[in-house]
């Protein structure tokens, strides 16, 4: 990736972060979606421990390749805990909130102790294949936990605008950050390919701070209208 | 094989999840409806149609700008232009495709008409704040 490019991505990335968590703070909605600030907060550390480690040690350096995986299963972990923070604001007028909490629960150490059980078959850097096994893991689990949620969004009627949009953004990102890894597999000369998921690492804070500066928390839309081809 | 399958199934989200959130857009702007002064303006009688919509932005245009709707138009507009391809290609072969198409984008210029109310109320306060000084 050219440097300039690269730079000027991650750039437009920390700007966005910083919108979304200072219109969150302005519009007062910062402990409301506290896990979605949450993760716009610790992926914006994650880019700048990242851009640090590269300057100083370079990109094939160990120290790099640590910092690199272990803060991508942090942000894994934190992206998963905000689907899991919407869907426990979806099901709580169903009382529902905690069983939906003790599921992740479950879920995520089920995912961590099936990423062990795939690790633990090789002895080489066990901590750090640990991670990245998680990570993607994770990531498979965070993809079909959001389409499960936009169901039961269209289920339930829900009517909350600034809810739906963040949970549509969480739809779009996951699709199309699918789809780039697909498309890396099947083109990977193309350089342009490899330019996709840093773009789109930009899209969730700048769609998020787009949806809390739009609309106030008392927002609410006719849930009709959500269906992308009415029946 | 399986990139290629993953890659198809996420292109068909994708355009599922686009789709919602543009008419999750659009749905915001529906509670409101359309001022007498754009009516007078753009000549829209009852409903919006999928037609107004290139006539509003262009009055949109000649109003001062305001930030707060401008991503929205851009989204919208990109909508717009999906679903004018979308008649395009596939309206002759379903009819229900194309009464849907039309429907949405007589949603878009509703939204667009609606955004053009606010721009014009906006213009008439600041018309009335350089009056006052």
């Amino acid at each position: 990736m050219s440097d300039f490019f690269g730079l000027a991505i991650w750039v437009v990335g920390m700007v966005a972060g910083v919108c979304f968590v200072t219109s969150s703070l302005i519009r007062g909605s910062f402990l409301k979606y506290f896990f979605l600030n949450l993760y716009v907060l610790l992926s914006m550390f994650a880019d700048l421990s990242r851009q640090y480690t590269l300057r100083v040690f370079g990109l094939n350096s160990d120290q790099y390749y640590y910092v690199y995986y272990y803060t991508d299963c942090l942000l894994t972990i934190a992206l998963f805990v905000a689907v899991i923070s919407l869907a426990s604001r979806v099901f709580d007028e169903l009382n529902l909130a905690k069983f939906v909490r003790v599921v992740a629960i479950l879920l995520l150490l089920g995912t961590a102790g099936f990423s062990y059980a795939v690790v633990a078959q090789s002895t080489d850097r066990l901590s750090t294949s640990f991670a990245n096994e998680l990570s993607q893991n994770l990531y498979f689990v965070g993809l079909v936990l959001t389409y499960l949620l936009w169901g039961a969004v269209l289920k339930l009627k829900e009517t909350r605008t600034r809810l739906v949009q963040m949970i549509l953004s969480l739809g779009l990102y996951f699709s199309a950050y699918a789809g780039s890894y697909a498309l890396l597999n099947l083109a990977p000369k193309y350089e342009v390919v490899q330019y996709l998921a840093p773009i789109l690492g930009c899209f969730l804070p700048i769609s998020w701070a787009l949806t809390t500066m739009r609309h106030s928390e008392d927002s609410r839309l006719t849930p009709a209208r959500l269906v992308a081809v009415p029946r | 094989m399986m990139a290629a399958f993953i890659l198809a199934f996420s292109l068909l989200t994708l355009l599922m999840f686009f789709v919602s959130y543009c008419r999750s857009l659009t749905a915001s702007s529906l509670h409101t409806s359309i001022s007498e002064d754009v009516r007078d303006v753009t000549g829209i009688q009852v409903r919006a149609a999928g037609r107004d919509y290139a006539r509003v932005m262009q009055i949109l245009q000649l109003c001062p700008d305001r930030p707060e709707d401008r991503s929205g138009l851009q989204i919208v507009g990109a909508y717009f232009s999906f679903l004018n391809l979308l008649e395009q290609g596939f309206a002759r072969i379903s009819p229900a495709l194309r009464t849907w198409a039309e429907e949405e984008r007589a949603s878009c210029a509703h939204f667009a008409a609606v955004a053009l109310g606010r721009r014009i109320a906006l213009n008439r306060e600041m018309l009335a704040q350089q009056v006052e000084l």
